[in-house]
C-alpha cells in the first residue's frame, strides 16, 4: 500500500538530511506509529504521502502509484484516496459538524444528495449522532476531532494519515479517539499515525517505527514506546 | 450545486471586501473608458481622413498683375497634366465674392479690401493628395505664380493634433490599466487569504484547482464587466454631453459619432476587461495559493 524506497530529502538550506536513505513498506489494513523525537523527519514522511513535498532521492509509492514522478495537476485525484487528521482539527468555524464534513464531499464534485446520505452516517459512525449542527466551537476537543475523523474518513480513503491526532487532548479523550482510528482501521483501511504519545503507543501494541535524525532506529510489530 | 456554489462565493467575495471592489471597478472603469474613447477617435480620425482628403484642395495663387496669356498657357498645361483631376479658375470677382461670403460677418473687413486687390487662382483637386510636392515643383516657378498653398498641410496638422490625444487617451488607459491589475490581484489576495481555511481544506481533500482558483477568478472577471459597463456609461454620457451638446458648434468640422460606433467598442472593453482581469487573478493565485 505505502512504499519507501532508499528516501532522501533534505530541505534547502538544511544542514542534515530530514530523510536518511529511509526504506518502509506498509501493507495494506496495517496500523503503524512513526514514533521520535521533534525534527526527527516524521512529518516529512506525511507531506511525502501527500505530494506536499518530493523527495531528494528514493521512491515514494503509495496505492500502486509513484508519487515521485507523479504531475501536480494529478494531485487532487490522488489525495482523495487519501483521509487526513491533524493535531489542530483544521475544521471551519463558520460551519456546523454537518456541514464541516458535507464541504469535504461538495468541493469534490459529489451532489447535495450524496452529502445528505453520508454525512449522517459517518457522524454516527465517529460518536456525534445528535450534534451534527453544532459549530466547533460549541464542541469539545475530542469531539472537534471526531469531526475532522469524520471528514477525512467520509469518501472511504484506502489510507488515513494522523499527524499527532491527540497531541490537543487530554488522555481520556486521546484513548477515545484512538478506539475510533482502530474502528477505522478495522474495516480495512490502513492508518499510519505520526505521534509522540507513549501511552498510547504502549496500549495498542502495533507496529512502531522509530526514527531519529532521519533514519529509521527500529521497526517493530506490536511495539512499545521505548 | 457546483455551479450555486462558485456563484454564491463570487458574490459573497465582491461584498466580503466592498471597498476594494469599489476600487477595483472604478479603475477599471476609468481605463477601459479611456480605452474606448481612443478606439472611437481611432475610427473618428479615419472617417475624418476619407471625408477631408476626398475634398482636398490645392491653390495656386497667381500674382496680381498676371497677364491674359501666361492665365491660358497655365491653364492648358494644368488641363493636361495627369496628376490632376479638375481645375477650376477663381478670377479676381469670384475671388472677392467668395471673400466676401466668407467674412460676411465682418463688415470692417470686407470694406477695408479693395474688389481687385484680391489674387485670381486656380483652384486644383489632384488624383492622389499626396503628390502635392511635384505639383509645387512643377509650378513654382512658372511665370505669373505669386504661391502654391496645399490645404493638406493645415489637415496634416489637425490630424497630428488628434492622433497625439488619441495617444495620450491610450497612455492614460495603459496607466489607469495597470492600476487596476495592481487593484485586482491586491483583491484577490485579500480574499484568498480571508478564505485560506477553505482552500487548505479544499486542496488537503483533493479539490480540484479549477474548482479552488473558479470563484477568485470570476470575482475579478464580474468587477472587469461591471467596470467595461459603467465605461459604457461614460462614453454615452460623453456623447451626448459633449458632441450633441457642448461641441455641437463643431458638428459641421467632426464626423458624428454613431450610437453604434459606442456600442461597437463595447465588446473590445468587456473582453479587454474581462481577460485582464482573469488572467491577473489566475496568476495571482499561482503565486499566492500555489494551487
Amino acid at each position: 500500500m505505502i512504499q519507501l524506497e532508499q528516501v532522501t530529502k533534505t530541505y534547502p538550506k538544511a544542514s542534515r538530511p530530514s530523510l536518511d536513505n529511509v526504506s518502509v513498506s506498509i501493507e495494506k489494513g496495517e496500523f503503524v506509529f512513526f514514533i521520535g523525537p521533534s525534527g526527527s523527519g516524521k512529518s516529512t514522511i506525511i507531506k511525502m504521502l501527500l505530494h506536499e513535498v518530493s523527495p531528494n532521492k528514493g521512491r515514494v509509492v503509495v496505492n500502486g502509484k509513484d508519487v515521485t514522478s507523479m504531475r501536480s495537476w494529478k494531485r487532487p485525484h490522488f489525495r482523495r484516496s487519501i483521509g487526513c487528521v491533524f493535531q489542530d482539527f483544521r475544521l471551519l468555524p463558520n460551519r456546523t459538524a454537518y456541514e464541516n464534513v458535507a464541504f469535504a464531499l461538495e468541493v469534490i464534485g459529489k451532489t447535495k444528495a450524496v452529502a445528505r446520505r453520508v454525512v449522517p452516517e459517518v457522524l454516527e459512525l465517529v460518536g456525534l449522532g445528535g450534534k451534527e449542527h453544532r459549530y466547533p466551537h460549541e464542541l469539545s476537543g475530542g469531539e472537534q476531532q471526531r469531526v475532522a475523523v469524520a471528514r477525512a474518513f467520509v469518501n472511504r480513503p484506502l489510507i488515513l494519515l494522523a499527524d499527532e491526532p491527540t497531541g490537543n487532548l487530554d488522555p481520556d479523550t486521546s484513548i477515545e479517539i484512538m478506539r475510533l482510528l482502530d474502528r477505522i482501521n478495522r474495516t480495512g483501511t490502513t492508518v499510519v499515525m505520526v505521534t509522540h504519545d507513549s501511552n498510547i503507543v504502549n496500549q495498542m501494541r502495533r507496529r512502531v517505527i522509530e526514527i531519529e535524525s532521519g533514519r529509521i532506529v527500529r521497526d517493530q510489530a506490536r511495539g512499545v514506546y521505548g | 450545486m457546483r455551479m450555486k456554489y462558485v456563484l454564491s462565493e463570487v458574490l459573497v467575495g465582491l461584498w466580503r471586501n466592498v471597498t476594494m471592489t469599489i476600487a477595483m471597478i472604478i479603475t477599471m472603469a476609468v481605463s477601459l473608458t479611456m480605452l474606448g474613447a481612443s478606439g472611437l477617435m481611432y475610427r473618428q480620425v479615419d472617417d475624418m481622413k476619407d471625408l477631408y482628403y476626398k475634398n482636398i484642395e490645392v491653390s495656386i495663387f497667381l500674382k496680381t498683375d498676371v497677364s491674359q496669356p501666361q492665365i491660358d498657357a497655365l491653364k492648358t498645361k494644368l488641363a493636361g497634366d495627369p496628376l490632376v483631376k479638375e481645375t477650376v479658375y477663381v478670377d479676381k470677382q469670384e475671388a472677392y465674392k467668395r471673400f466676401q461670403e466668407m467674412f460676411q460677418d465682418a463688415p470692417d473687413l470686407i470694406s477695408a479690401v479693395k474688389a481687385d486687390s484680391l489674387p485670381p487662382s486656380f483652384r486644383l483637386k489632384l488624383v492622389n493628395p499626396e503628390q502635392y510636392k511635384d505639383i509645387y515643383n512643377q509650378y513654382k516657378g512658372a511665370e505669373g505664380v505669386d504661391e502654391i498653398v496645399d490645404q493638406s498641410k493645415l489637415l496634416d496638422k489637425i490630424f497630428d493634433i488628434l492622433s497625439s490625444i488619441q495617444n495620450i487617451a491610450l497612455a492614460a488607459a495603459a496607466v489607469m490599466a495597470i492600476a487596476a491589475l495592481l487593484l485586482v490581484a491586491n483583491t484577490i489576495q485579500v480574499a484568498a487569504y480571508s478564505k485560506r481555511r477553505e482552500v487548505a481544506v479544499m486542496k488537503l481533500v483533493g479539490a480540484s484547482n479549477w474548482f479552488i482558483q473558479a470563484p477568485f477568478v470570476l470575482e475579478a472577471v464580474v468587477a472587469g464587466l461591471i467596470g467595461s459597463l459603467l465605461g459604457l456609461v461614460a462614453l454615452i454620457a460623453a456623447k451626448y454631453l459633449l458632441f450633441d451638446g457642448s461641441l455641437k458648434a463643431l458638428q459641421g468640422l467632426l464626423s458624428p459619432i454613431s450610437w453604434g460606433d459606442i456600442m461597437f467598442m463595447f465588446p473590445l472593453m468587456a473582453g479587454v476587461g474581462g481577460v485582464i482581469s482573469a488572467v491577473t487573478a489566475w496568476v495571482t493565485l499561482r503565486f499566492y495559493l500555489r494551487v
